[in-house]
């Protein structure tokens, strides 16, 4: 693989044009239903995952564990990489490098057509969404069905995923009955007559609509959660069956896999597979993992399994992050997204915010370090957040995600900017004046006098006091007061 | 023992009432307080704010100012946490050595003096946000809860969610204030259903906030940081 230089092209078209993320926020903090949709699932989600956790008493050790696993093979990813290809070709597999989301395109819709089809199946997956794939398959005349019930809300409701896990958190069961109702007759079997909105019925009109599709597919594409070098097996961790569905029944099966997502050996499996489903969905363990060795299972008498197997190894701006030693451990992410769940600025924004399928605070910082800091959006994701630290409380991995979004913080702030000088001459100005006591205590003596925070009202005063009172101001600063009354 | 005050640039210009208050407890504490005239400002709104060179030169003010003091205690967890957290990475050894030297105030009180009861006398309802900063950064735990429990006359009713953001997070209020107020809201509506009145917390910028807040909104509960209720006595109380 060429090493990737400017990690600038990883944009997903549906996300281009986005506003920064103040703007978007602002709408979304005022829809009183997505409000509280979010609220009540992720407080919902939150709760059970600190439950799910405080069952083990190895919680931190399992959590360093993992952060070292995957550090470690960070930092030899081109040895685990070269291992895991030679691995997936020896067990039949064909491996594909994919530099950047328009390589990764071209190479799946290519195998698209060499199959003869025009529609894939999907599972759920992070990276597809990433680089646009649907998109791209579909302007080839290629039609990809989602299978993962809540991408299946998304993809019929014209809609984009807001949350990693749960890609259609945004919406109640009310919602999802209309959308089922009035959409799913156009991308197949439509749904019951009189549908309506309790779990269960949902969950069978999808399971009819899926039904059909599964049936019918010859060609699965899907992501992974992990790939094991050693072996070069994949491995699929859900919830609902859909994706072993996809993983089995088709002829070829295409897995387009962040090159992050490699673990060395089947033994670091141990670790993640415990992790990962407590911080998730809070269970002790997942309902499916599908693992898979190239093409094995289908060459086993009486196999069964896809025929044909191809991995997309995808790139797409992470060699550029591995470079940056602060922002690298961004890459240890599981995806997980109990840093989603327990973010209040994630709670009030909602995900479409964030302008990326990576909401959330994983999001802000994976997503300016993936496609560079050049638009308005990817700009201002390093300032969503408060830095309160709930993120990192529950990383299983332990990715300090304040440290990074300071980090990213002054990338923005050294590249500058039209919109930032305003703020440089502020900072410096402030600097000045703190590095001076004795002028500093002069301009807090002006300040208490006329009773106004500065003689001109400061930048970003508006700001506050839209909402919020500005406080009243002291007769006399502290340092007066000490000068009086303790020397 | 003898002490040097850290008490902020935003507590020395805009809460100078939280500064007095935490000289006269420790002095009834029988600590001898110092108030270096150097210090201004630690650096943490420049530095969470992306400009690392422009907080230098004040962290290596703030620890010249500090030098030679066993102890540096200051009401503020976010402002100790930065020197915590922050000032080893930023000023390497002499910033490491800052940092085992500097203490938040429940957190000198409760581990270096060895006291829960200060001896003082506040006769209010009180419910207590526990900033994110000396929450998660410094662990300072339960240490609040204890002081407050052990305050004659007072009544301390929990905060619901009380480990959720207030929503200030420095220039967070500014440059996202839509989220931030919907934030704050959030935590002033849970400390208005706990019939407290007064709000209590160890980081008056997080109050700044949620005080705003709550007198834009005219609501009957008042912000109050911890040094004022722990230096009420019987003798002179804080109203």
């Amino acid at each position: 693989m060429r090493r990737s230089t400017t990690p600038a092209h990883g944009a997903a078209p549906v996300h281009l044009g986005m506003p920064s993320f103040p703007r978007a926020a602002a709408e979304a903090v005022h829809d009183r239903t997505l409000r509280a949709n979010l609220r009540h699932a992720t407080h919902t989600i939150r709760e059970k995952r600190a439950g799910a956790v405080a069952e083990l008493d190895d919680w931190d050790r399992l959590r360093e564990a993992g952060k070292r696993i995957k550090d470690h093979t960070l930092r030899h990813l081109d040895r685990y990489l070269e291992q895991l290809e030679e691995a997936v070709t020896g067990a039949g597999g064909a491996v594909h490098w994919a530099e950047d989301a328009a390589e990764a395109n071209r190479i799946v819709t290519a195998l698209v057509k060499q199959t003869g089809e025009r529609e894939v199946v999907k599972v759920k997956s992070m990276a597809t969404q990433e680089i646009g794939l649907n998109e791209a398959l579909r302007a080839e005349g290629i039609a990809a069905y989602e299978t993962d019930l809540a991408e299946l809300i998304v993809q019929l409701g014209d809609d984009r995923p807001s949350h990693i896990l749960v890609p259609a958190i945004h919406r109640n069961r009310g919602e999802i009955r209309d959308i089922f109702a009035d959409r799913m007759g156009r991308w197949g079997r439509p749904a019951p007559e009189g549908l309506g909105d309790d779990p269960r019925e949902l969950a069978e009109a999808a399971r009819l609509h899926l039904r059909e599709k599964f049936l019918r597919a010859r060609v699965a594409v899907s992501g992974a959660n992990f790939m094991v070098a050693e072996t070069g097996t994949l491995v699929v961790v859900e919830s609902e069956g859909n994706g072993r569905m996809c993983l089995t029944l088709p002829e070829t099966l295409i897995s387009v896999v962040g090159i992050e997502k490699t673990v060395p050996t089947w033994r670091d499996l141990e670790v993640f597979l415990q992790t990962l489903p407590r911080s998730s969905t809070a269970e002790r363990m997942n309902p499916y993992t599908s693992m898979w060795t190239g093409t094995a299972a289908a060459r086993a008498r009486d196999g069964d399994g896809p025929r044909t197997f191809h991995l997309v190894l995808l790139d797409n701006g992470r060699t550029g992050v591995l470079a940056d030693d602060v922002g690298r451990q961004a890459l240890r992410c599981i995806r997980c997204s109990a840093c989603l769940n327990v973010c209040p600025v994630y709670e009030r924004a909602g995900g479409h915010a964030y302008g990326s399928v990576y909401p959330g605070p994983i999001g802000a910082i994976l997503s300016p370090q993936l496609r560079g800091i050049g638009s308005d959006i990817d700009a201002s994701l390093p300032y969503a957040s408060s830095l309160c630290g709930a993120c990192f409380e529950v990383c299983p991995v332990a990715i300090d995600i304040p440290e990074v979004l300071v980090h990213l913080r002054e990338r923005v702030a050294d590249r500058g900017g039209a919109g930032r000088r305003l703020e440089k001459a502020a900072v410096k100005a402030a600097g000045w004046l703190l590095d001076h006591p004795g002028a500093l205590a002069a301009v807090e003596r002006t300040a208490s006098r006329t009773r106004a925070l500065l003689p001109n009202r400061p930048p970003g005063a508006g700001a506050w006091t839209a909402e919020r009172e500005l406080p009243e101001l002291p007769p006399e600063p502290f340092r007066d007061w000490w000068r009086k009354n303790r020397t | 023992m003898r002490v040097a005050l850290f008490v902020t640039c935003v507590n020395d210009a805009v809460y100078p009432a939280t500064g007095i208050a935490t000289v006269e407890l420790l002095e009834r504490l029988g600590v001898t307080v110092d108030f270096p005239a150097g210090q201004t400002c630690c650096g943490q709104p420049a530095f969470n704010t992306g400009y690392r060179r422009e907080t230098l030169p004040l962290v290596r003010r703030t620890l010249h100012a500090f030098q030679g003091y066993t102890h540096v205690v200051t009401p503020s967890g976010s402002c100790a946490a930065m020197v915590r957290r922050h000032y080893p990475e930023l000023a390497g050894a002499a910033g490491a050595e800052l940092a085992t030297r500097t203490y938040e105030l429940t957190e000198f009180l409760v581990d270096v003096l060895g006291v829960v009861d200060v001896g003082a006398c506040f006769p209010h309802r009180v419910t207590y946000h526990p900033s994110c900063h000396g929450a998660r950064l410094l662990g300072l735990g339960d240490r609040a809860h204890r002081l407050l429990t052990a305050v004659k006359g007072l009544e301390l009713v929990e905060l619901p969610g009380a480990d959720e953001c207030c929503g200030f997070g420095g220039t967070f209020a500014v440059k996202n204030p839509q989220v931030s107020t919907a934030m704050g809201r959030d935590k002033t509506a849970s400390a208005l259903a706990t019939g407290a009145q007064v709000l209590c917390g160890a980081d008056n910028s997080c109050l700044m906030h949620l005080g705003g807040l709550l007198r834009r909104q005219d609501a009957p509960l008042r912000t109050l940081h911890i040094a004022e209720i722990l230096n009420s006595t019987e003798e002179k109380p804080r109203p």
